[in-house]
């Protein structure tokens, strides 16, 4: 399969965004902010379809959008980030808005799916290189302010007291989420961005108890589950999204099964 | 003189609008063990947030060991009561209480040898070692409080402020938590703020109590402060002080309080903290 021009592109977009998306979906779990994830990817829809209504990139629509989506949630945190409805209901209102910016596209079917469901056999190596840059980028912010997220996740409380600010750092994190959910949506599609933003890292939190190890095997998980898919897609022709969101289900089921298991033994002792 | 650990000048406590102490004055020598007390919502959280800085006082002045409190003071251990701790993290004890060990700084977590022998150390210091390699969700409720006390004892606070310790352990855990604070207490010369529900949990304990209630506060010996006159002011409403059996009942109108707020506080599981002071 690796004769073909589009499967090594494929595999090399995938690698890129499946290890960031292992890596930022992680704490995204840790701080149960999943919904607030799978929101961003939706107004990043809305994004994509504006922009190729104005000529712009499709991919930097979606990159705009969803980095000012994020930082709005950021900064209502305490009145809208962990509230599942109002979630629910700008989440409801941004694919709305993506439709009716599709509505006048003229190839309206292609477009919706492949931003819907994403379509990673079509990336060429212009894209390659944007998504490179865009990963550097996120994993150099979520670098700088890993120590104070992973603080203020755990303890919220003793983190305030001693000095983390805690609103700059969750709004810099919602940006740096709606930077990895852009460039998933490039793989796996808006729809699908829990595939590999949040199967991988909850499959790793169930298996791994440290957090450097249990980084590591998030990123891990997403880069196997996106590269099986991708070839399982070769040579089955299911699209390519199934296989990567069937294999990340099944991921996190089986670690799902494993902890439990091993938790019963553990009381057996 | 000997500059006290905290202090507090006609200070007045305000929170989102409500007075919570007002013109409060009273000063904590170091090295004391000072049980909290006071019905809910009487300013016990809120004092303790005032001493760490993220509440300035309205009016009047709080002085920690002689100076303004300041956020990040690395001289006060906190045990916040309202723990949020996500029930199913598989997370170990160690990378647990690594991520507060300079949380405020930025960048990637490190935990080098040097930190990991302060934890290693904290944690037998409560006689919880093996809670390094345990994850979250496998403790009981003992355990995690004993990992927290353990974090709360890292970098030698000359000051530590254990806000409701005892919740969620049972009668056996509650005695444990109590001789492991009360011996750092004395061997460390740790100035301790420990906040409870129930006087006599702490009555062989402490070295004075700290009662809170009505927008005032009474810092005094046991014998001192609980008495029908100091309370029955505190709580607003006449009270009683019964003694029996070296066991205090603080009643009114024949019921026991802190008895009555204490099972009142369990109707409402796990949102301690979320009711009141906050």
């Amino acid at each position: 399969m690796f004769q073909y021009d589009f499967m090594i592109n494929a595999f090399a977009a995938a690698g890129i965004v499946a290890a960031v998306s292992g890596v930022v979906g992680f704490f995204l779990v840790m701080r149960g902010q999943t919904f607030a994830g799978h929101a961003l990817s939706h107004i990043g829809f809305a994004g994509a379809t504006g922009a190729g209504l104005l000529g712009i990139g499709a991919l930097w629509g979606l990159v705009g959008f969803t980095v000012a989506g994020g930082v709005v949630m950021g900064l209502l945190s305490d009145r809208i980030a962990n509230r599942d409805v109002a979630i629910g209901v700008v989440l409801a209102l941004a694919l709305g808005f993506g439709l009716l910016f599709l509505h006048y596209h003229t190839s309206f079917a292609t477009q919706a799916t492949a931003l819907l469901f994403g379509n990673v056999l079509a990336v060429d190596r212009g894209t390659i290189a944007t998504l490179a840059v865009l990963a550097a980028i996120t994993l150099a912010g979520l670098a700088a302010i890993m120590r104070p997220l992973v603080f203020m996740s755990l303890q919220p409380e003793l983190a305030e007291a001693r000095g983390v600010p805690l609103r700059f750092v969750s709004t810099a994190f919602l940006a740096i989420v709606a930077l990895a959910v852009s460039q998933c949506a490039q793989i796996v599609g808006v729809l699908l961005v829990f595939t590999l933003m949040v199967g991988p890292p909850a499959a790793a939190q169930r298996l791994a108890t440290g957090l450097w190890s249990g980084l590591a095997l998030s990123a891990a998980l997403a880069l196997t589950e996106a590269w099986v898919g991708i070839a399982l897609a070769f040579y089955t022709d299911w699209p390519v999204s199934f296989c990567i969101a069937a294999l990340s289900a099944l991921g996190y089921f089986a670690a799902l099964g494993a902890s439990g298991a091993r938790s019963r033994t553990v009381a057996v002792d | 003189m000997i500059t006290p650990a905290v202090e507090l000048n006609d200070a007045t406590l305000r929170i989102g609008g409500r007075t919570v102490l007002r013109d409060v004055s009273f000063a904590i020598r170091p090295g004391e063990f000072i049980g909290v007390l006071g019905p809910n919502g009487s300013g016990k959280t809120t004092l303790m947030r005032a001493v760490l800085g993220l509440c300035p006082p309205f009016a009047g002045t709080i002085r920690v060991f002689g100076t303004e409190p300041r956020r990040g003071d690395a001289a006060i251990g906190y045990l916040p009561q309202t723990r949020t701790v996500i029930p199913d993290l598989r997370m170990r004890g160690l990378d647990f209480i690594g991520s507060s060990l300079d949380g405020h700084r930025w960048g990637l977590p490190r935990h080098d040898a040097a930190a990991q022998r302060s934890i290693a150390e904290a944690l037998e210091a409560v006689g919880a070692r093996e809670l390094a390699s345990r994850p979250l969700s496998d403790m009981s409720g003992g355990e995690r409080q004993r990992l927290l006390l353990a974090q709360a004892l890292i970098g030698h606070p000359k000051l530590l402020l254990l806000d409701e310790p005892l919740i969620m352990l049972d009668a056996r855990h509650q005695e444990v938590a109590i001789d492991v604070v009360r011996r750092i207490c004395r061997e460390r010369g740790v100035t301790m703020l420990f906040s409870a529900h129930e006087l006599n949990q702490l009555i062989h304990a402490v070295d004075r109590v700290l009662y809170l209630g009505h927008g005032q506060a009474a810092l005094g010996s046991i014998d001192e402060v609980v008495t029908a006159p100091v309370l029955s002011r505190l709580y607003g409403t006449e009270i009683e002080v019964v003694r029996a059996g070296g066991r205090i009942f603080v009643m009114s109108r024949g019921q026991d309080v802190e008895r009555v707020e204490h099972m009142h506080d369990h109707e409402h599981g796990h949102g301690h903290g979320h009711h009141h002071e906050h």
